[in-house]
Order: C-alpha cells, then sequence, then structure tokens
C-alpha cells in the first residue's frame, strides 16, 4: 500500500496529540493538594479498623465517638438481625450472582418487600440493590420524553443522576420553597406528564421539607409525587415512616423511596407505592434490571430490622431528646447552627471556610469524636459544615462527651469565644 | 431602547451579584469561561431569572446556554 498521506508520514515515534482526560479536574486537584500542604488529615479517607458499637469505632488507633453515621436507629449490632443475616448466609449463600428480573429473587428478597409493603401499609414494594440505584431507576424510568421532573434545587446527587439518565425535561424550584414550587409548575403546559420529586429530611442542613403545604399544590397541578424519605424513615411519624406521615399526607404521595443504609442499618434502597402499575417497572427500570441483586444475608437483616422498626417508640422517643440536647448545648456554646430548631436527627455545625471547617474537624477527631465535614457541590453554594447525625444508641452520657469535645475544639481552633 | 435591549439590561442587572471579578459584561461574554461560574452559582443565578421574567429555563436548556446573548435570547424567546 502507498502511503502518500501527511498524516501517514508522521514519524512513528511521535505520540498523538490527544487531551488529558484529568484536565478538567485541574483546579479540584491543586485546591485538594494545598489544603492537605497544611498537614491536615484528609477527612476523605478515614479508615474504621475497628468497629464497637453503633456509636464506637476505633479510628488510627483511637477510640472514637461516632457521630457521623447514618445510623439513626442503632440497628448494626441489633442480635436478632445479625442472627437473621447469618443464618441466611449459611442456608442462601454469599451470594446471588444474577439480576432480580433472572435468577436473583430468593424468598428473602419477597420477605423483604413483604415487610416493607407491611411497614408502609402500601401495597407494592421493590427492592433495589442500593438507595441511589432506587432513585437513579424510579426518576429516570418514570419520565421520559416530554414530560417533567420538577425537583427541589437542593436535591440529592441520586436524584439529579435521575433526571440525566432520563429524557425530561428538568425544572428546579428554590430550596423548599412552595411558592416557587407553585411558581413552575404553572408555567409548564398542562396535558404534560409531571414527576415533583421532593425528600422528606434534607440530609446537609438537616431540614424538613413543608410537605403538608407541597404535596398539594403538585397535586393541584395533576403531577405525581415521589418523596425520598431516606433521612426520615424509623422516627418521623408515629409509624417511622418519615416526614410524609408525621405532615399527614403520606395517603397523597404516590412513590416513596428509601434506603436500608441508614436507619434500617444494612445496604439496599426501595420504592413503595399504591399504584397498581408499581411491579411492571420491574420490567423497564434498568438500575433494577441490570445489576445484581442483593445477597440474601442482607435482605435477611433488613427484613428482620425493618419489622423491629414498626415496635421502636421508645428509640425513636430517645433519639428526638439527643437531638434536642445536642442542638441546645452547641448553640449555647455559641456555634451556628443550621437550622433554629433541631428538625431531625441531623444537625449541621456552619463554619465561614473550608480551611477552618477541616481544622475544626481534625481537633474533633484528635479528640476522639468522628463527624462529617462536608463542602459545596454536596452543601449549597459557599456553605462549609460538619455535619452530626445522631444515633439512639447513643447516651445521654455520651452526648455531654460530645459537648465537651466541640467546646474544647472549638476554643482550640478560635471556632468559638476562648 | 427595545426589548430586546431592555432584557439585555435586566439579564445584567441580575448577573451583577454574581459577578465577583467584577467582569466586562457583553453579547459573547461566557459564563463558565469568562465570568468562571461553578455549578451552584448558575444554579442560583437561573433561579433569580426565572423569578425575575415569570418564566421556566428548564436544566436542558441551560446546557445549551453559554454566552449572555444566547441567555437573553432564551428569556425572549421564553416571554413570547
Amino acid at each position: 500500500m502507498n502511503v502518500t498521506t501527511e498524516q501517514a508520514i508522521v514519524p512513528e515515534t511521535e505520540e498523538p496529540q490527544a487531551a488529558d482526560l484529568f484536565d478538567k479536574f485541574a483546579p479540584l486537584i491543586q485546591e485538594r493538594d494545598n489544603l492537605l500542604a497544611t498537614g491536615v488529615r484528609d477527612p476523605f479517607a478515614i479508615v474504621m479498623d475497628e468497629v464497637k458499637s453503633p456509636t464506637e469505632a476505633v479510628i488510627d488507633g483511637k477510640d472514637t465517638i461516632l457521630l457521623g453515621t447514618y445510623n439513626y436507629m442503632g440497628m448494626t449490632f441489633d442480635p436478632d438481625v445479625i442472627a437473621a443475616g447469618k443464618e441466611a448466609l449459611e442456608k442462601f449463600g454469599a451470594g446471588t450472582t444474577g439480576s432480580r428480573v433472572l435468577n436473583g429473587t430468593y424468598q428473602g428478597h419477597k420477605a423483604c418487600e413483604e415487610a416493607l409493603k407491611d411497614f408502609y401499609g402500601m401495597d407494592h414494594a421493590m427492592v433495589f440493590s442500593t438507595g441511589y440505584q432506587a432513585n437513579l431507576g424510579i426518576v429516570s424510568t418514570l419520565a421520559g420524553k416530554g414530560d417533567y421532573v420538577i425537583l427541589d434545587a437542593d436535591s440529592h446527587a441520586s436524584i439529579y443522576d435521575g433526571c440525566f439518565l432520563g429524557n425530561a425535561d428538568i425544572v428546579r424550584f428554590r430550596h423548599n420553597n412552595a411558592e416557587n414550587l407553585e411558581k413552575r409548575l404553572a408555567k409548564l403546559p398542562p396535558g404534560a406528564g409531571k414527576l415533583v420529586v421532593l425528600e422528606g429530611v434534607y440530609s446537609m442542613l438537616g431540614d424538613i421539607a413543608p410537605l403538608d403545604v407541597m404535596v398539594p399544590i403538585a397535586k393541584k397541578y395533576g403531577a405525581m409525587i415521589l418523596v425520598d424519605e431516606a433521612h426520615s424513615m424509623g422516627f418521623f411519624g408515629e409509624h417511622g415512616r418519615g416526614v410524609a406521615e408525621a405532615q399527614g399526607v403520606l395517603d397523597q404521595v404516590d412513590f416513596i423511596i428509601g434506603t436500608f443504609s441508614k436507619s434500617v442499618g444494612t445496604v439496599g434502597g426501595f420504592c413503595v407505592s399504591n399504584h397498581p402499575k408499581t411491579d411492571f417497572l420491574r420490567l423497564v427500570c434498568r438500575p433494577y434490571t441490570f445489576t445484581a441483586s442483593l445477597p440474601p444475608s442482607v435482605v435477611a437483616t433488613a427484613t428482620t430490622s425493618i419489622r423491629k422498626l414498626m415496635h421502636a417508640g421508645n428509640k425513636r422517643a430517645h433519639l428526638w431528646e439527643n437531638s434536642k440536647r445536642l442542638h441546645q448545648g452547641l448553640r449555647d456554646l455559641g456555634f451556628t447552627l443550621a437550622t433554629d430548631e433541631p428538625e431531625s436527627a441531623i444537625l449541621a455545625v456552619l463554619l465561614p471556610d473550608q480551611e477552618k471547617a477541616v481544622r475544626m474537624w481534625q481537633a474533633l477527631l484528635e479528640l476522639g469524636l468522628y463527624v462529617n465535614m462536608a463542602r459545596p457541590p454536596a452543601t449549597p453554594a459557599g456553605v462549609y459544615l460538619l455535619r452530626c447525625s445522631l444515633c439512639a444508641e447513643h447516651s445521654a452520657e455520651q452526648v455531654e462527651q460530645i459537648l465537651g469535645m466541640f467546646e474544647a475544639a472549638g476554643k482550640a481552633t478560635g471556632s468559638i469565644p476562648q | 431602547m427595545t426589548d430586546r435591549a431592555t432584557t439585555f439590561a435586566s439579564v445584567e442587572a441580575l448577573i451583577e451579584p454574581f459577578n465577583a471579578k467584577g467582569v466586562e459584561l457583553g453579547e459573547s461574554t461566557t459564563f463558565a469561561g469568562d465570568l468562571e461560574w461553578d455549578s451552584l452559582t448558575v444554579m442560583d443565578f437561573v433561579a433569580s431569572i426565572e423569578d425575575e421574567f415569570d418564566i421556566v429555563i428548564t436544566m436542558n436548556q441551560q446546557a445549551e446556554i453559554e454566552t449572555v446573548g444566547q441567555l437573553v435570547d432564551a428569556v425572549e424567546e421564553s416571554k413570547a
């Protein structure tokens, strides 16, 4: 073959000049390098060497109180939950090696869906492999081309990603602003399909949505409503069904999305609904179909935990006591909190910038307290915070210990006055 | 002023609170490149545009809008 084109006679030793795919991350890499160069520990690289209980772990050889988990109801070490997991592991093996719609549905997956139906008093339940996939799947599958998804601007990444995976038009409204929601809905074509997506508790600031106002507005415009109760299942409402139950609008919500990786204490996600065609979604929802189902031990632990959470009134009451005490105590010390009142089990301590937030975070860790450090884009623009999430298993003494550590760390880092 | 010029002036005024670097604004000023806005700033700004003109700008439309001029055109179109 004759080699005549200019391109072809370029010497073979010269490398082609394609763009570096990592270039787009250069500013973030720089920011991270600068932060770590100041000598602070990496807040996103914590390793727990031992976990002693829902509220205690060993990090870097040090006994540490955990105030940054989603283990709200402290179910991870519940003896009945552990026993159920062990039994299923032995009887059904380590994993299913298959999709829910092929070989990956065992008796345990159905039992778990029955537990969810009982817990919520609803007709249908679908168990996904994670909560992220439940949002990804339901949002992207329900809203297709020509439909609209109307979502709160502060929605979780899994909801946004569900929007990006689907083909619907995406409309945002200002966070928790019912008037803004109505304004947007009023501008959309009346005949178009609409899915309004709300969350019970917003996980970064720990604030709750005015669902009792927003849900009727969405209904007025003929929208279907999906409420993500990931951070509220287990301790909001009489039966622990979430903020929609607590505010008396659960019967108007079309789909509840939830997770097993918070109050339930393991991993997995779900959708419950009274819609008669819910089960059909199993066949068309790609994040449900094209992934392996949960291991038998996981669904067994989830089932046991969900059934126990139905009767966890005392735990719920203690969790609220913890949240109120910590909120009041932190305010008394002079910290700025994201919400004026404790609205959930999440309390966010606001700090002015990333450096102060990381220094405070590290000082707490050195004293033996783990909290989450969070920054934009996980938080709203310009918001740096230490997120504290309480557990029903935190004792009243631990909460006082935690306040003592906040006082010491706050004074040492100048976050509160001496 | 023409309708478009009025809209341009209003958009300019709405950009100002987010224009931390004091970039001079023109038709071809880009949001990501010239103004160096991140996704969260864009989100807050778009909400203020939607409220000011009482329109909806979907995230799908936003993905296509790179310059101030394109935004003004999109606002004009939505108002129509």
